[in-house]
């Protein structure tokens, strides 16, 4: 019993530091969003005074937060409902329906996961221009769900190819239509990997940066992230502003993860790895 | 995967019918854009002007002699480094010091060492400038207090420095989450393989060796892989921290695809470095599905 709990402080250790590497930059930020300069330099870890929003309030209105942040909810939500839509329909067509030619189309779809945003972003900035939607939602929207539908087939791929045949079988029988047995039958056991796919849809959507980057040159269209990086330009020695402007971007994404942490580790740890 | 009969009375093609909405946006959004890079590669375009002239392979001899590129891809190699080989170390290291028995407020753990990953690149990259910053950052201002001020730097701003600096950023990224893919790995070695080597009198570090690094063959793998490609593929920390600088000290093979494709205009160029790198990419990535498959074989 004595020689089990000594081998358990070096292991706290070990795990206390690694975490304290983790968590002191992140709460620095935290703390720091709260303070003034000054404050500032007295200490990145030191209480603030009070727990002051002018930084908040300053991102907020004269940054304009509040406008990238209603732009980040448009894009993702319209990317993640569409995505996650569009890839249970494309992932039941792979694993579980007829349908000729899947062998070769399956890997076709699946290059879109593999390759990197900067394979793309060139002509589709030509492209997108051409069809007069660059500084458009639609140039954000269109090609991340493109890329979302690719890597949601292959999740949801494996989740249909796995997906109990005798139930499948059983529902036909009872005539039970396709589009019936994918919502009735498979819909509840598809619940866990279509909530994986949603949270890591959102976390790349949200935080996506190089396509807001290059696609969009109207201010008032811009996503947090990209926001962000201008705001850094502008303010880079206003430390608490910025980390005010930081903290609106993280807290989204962070507050999901907590709440779907389960899900996110299962997805992330799939190999679904995205930049 | 398996081919799935229709049932009697039933189309066969009724498979393209669920397939085709997210099939032509996947199209025309994502796959005709992966080949018009490529196509685009083959000409000297400026971008604006209504007539491309086709140049063959001259893009791509112009990137293998370009010092510019060598020294972005040499920067790349450094952070496989720093992404890489010491995130998979320490997650090694923390996996096998830990027990493969669940310790009390694990789950806590896990949740903050896995945090990094999903803030977006650009909120790390606003932390790590502020702690970074030669003036009032938390960094120099330690170094300060331990009384060592002759070892404080303008870290970003240091030719020699700054892409370490970047770097180390990486690292502080990806090591929790090459920790907890190897802690998941784990739970699948049978405690018999220990139980029966220390009865043969093993020691820690020979069943270190001997039982969980080939346990955990495809999780190192997968870590190696998943790694390597962020190293490859790094853009928004480069932009947000140093923009490629000083000089080029850090200047990576995404941020001078960027560079020559939106700031020079030199499409056709950036497009040959975009296919280098997808194809790059893309050579590792079928690396992955192979250890991933492996992995599944073996489970079976």
């Amino acid at each position: 019993m004595n020689s089990r709990k000594t081998k358990l402080v070096p292991r706290y250790a070990l795990l206390v530091f690694f975490s304290l590497i983790v968590l002191l930059p992140i709460s620095g930020l935290f703390l720091g969003a709260f303070k003034t300069d000054t404050q500032l330099i007295q200490g990145p870890f030191s209480l603030p005074q009070s727990w002051n929003l002018e930084n908040f309030r300053q991102a907020w209105f004269t940054g304009r937060f509040n406008i990238f942040f209603k732009n980040s909810v448009i894009v993702s939500i319209a990317v993640v409902i569409t995505s996650v839509f569009l890839s249970v329909l494309t992932g039941y067509a792979f694993g579980l329906l007829p349908m000729p030619g899947k062998k070769w189309l399956f890997p076709l779809v699946l290059l879109g996961y593999m390759v990197p945003f900067e394979a793309v972003i060139i002509p589709l900035y030509h492209f997108l221009d051409l069809l007069g939607l660059r500084d458009s939602y639609w140039a954000l929207i269109l090609p991340q769900i493109g890329l979302s539908v690719s890597f949601g087939t292959l999740w949801m791929t494996s989740f249909f190819e796995n997906a109990p045949r005798d139930l499948v079988d059983a529902a036909a029988m009872d005539g039970c239509s396709r589009w019936q047995s994918l919502w009735r039958v498979l819909w509840p056991l598809a619940k866990p990997s279509i909530t994986t796919l949603v949270v890591l849809i959102f976390m790349w959507t949200w935080n996506e940066f190089l396509l807001a980057l290059v696609l969009i040159q109207d201010e008032t269209l811009r996503t947090l992230p990209v926001g962000l990086a201008f705001f850094q330009g502008k303010y880079s020695a206003n430390i608490p502003l910025l980390a005010a402007g930081a903290l609106i971007v993280a807290v989204p994404t962070v507050i999901v993860y907590i709440l779907f942490q389960r899900f996110f580790i299962r997805g992330m740890l799939g190999g679904a790895v995205k930049g | 995967m398996r081919s799935n009969q229709a049932y009697p009375g039933e189309n066969k093609w009724i498979g393209w019918l669920y397939l085709l909405p997210g099939l032509l946006i996947y199209l025309g959004f994502t796959f005709y854009p992966i080949l018009e890079t490529v196509r685009t590669s083959f000409y000297e375009w400026n971008g604006f002007s209504a007539v491309r002239d086709w140049v063959g392979l001259q893009n791509y001899q112009v990137l293998f002699s370009d010092p510019q590129f060598a020294s972005a891809f040499l920067h790349n190699l450094v952070f496989i480094l720093f992404y890489c080989i010491l995130p998979v170390f320490i997650g090694l290291l923390l996996a096998s010091v830990l027990s493969r028995k669940a310790l009390p407020g694990m789950t806590f753990f896990r949740t903050v060492l896995f945090l990094p990953q999903v803030i977006s690149m650009v909120v790390v990259g606003v932390i790590w400038r502020w702690i970074f910053n030669p003036q009032f950052g938390p960094l120099n201002v330690l170094l300060n207090a331990l009384g060592v001020s002759g070892l404080t730097r303008a870290w970003l701003g240091d030719f020699a420095l700054a892409l370490p600096a970047v770097g180390s950023i990486g690292t502080w990224v990806q090591y929790g989450f090459c920790m907890i893919l190897f802690l998941a790995g784990m739970q699948h070695i049978s405690e018999e393989y220990y139980e029966a080597s220390s009865l043969d009198g093993a020691n820690a570090f020979q069943q270190f060796v001997h039982i969980t690094i080939p346990g955990l063959r495809a999780e190192i793998g997968v870590a190696l892989v998943t790694t390597i490609i962020a190293a490859l593929r790094v853009f928004d920390l480069v932009y947000v921290t140093t923009r490629g600088g000083p000089g080029n000290a850090t200047l990576v093979v995404g941020f001078l695809i960027y560079r020559s494709a939106f700031q020079q205009n030199r499409i056709g160029y950036a497009s040959a470095i975009a296919t280098v790198l997808m194809l790059l990419i893309l050579a590792i990535s079928l690396l992955i599905r192979r250890f991933q498959t492996g992995n599944e074989e073996k489970s079976a």
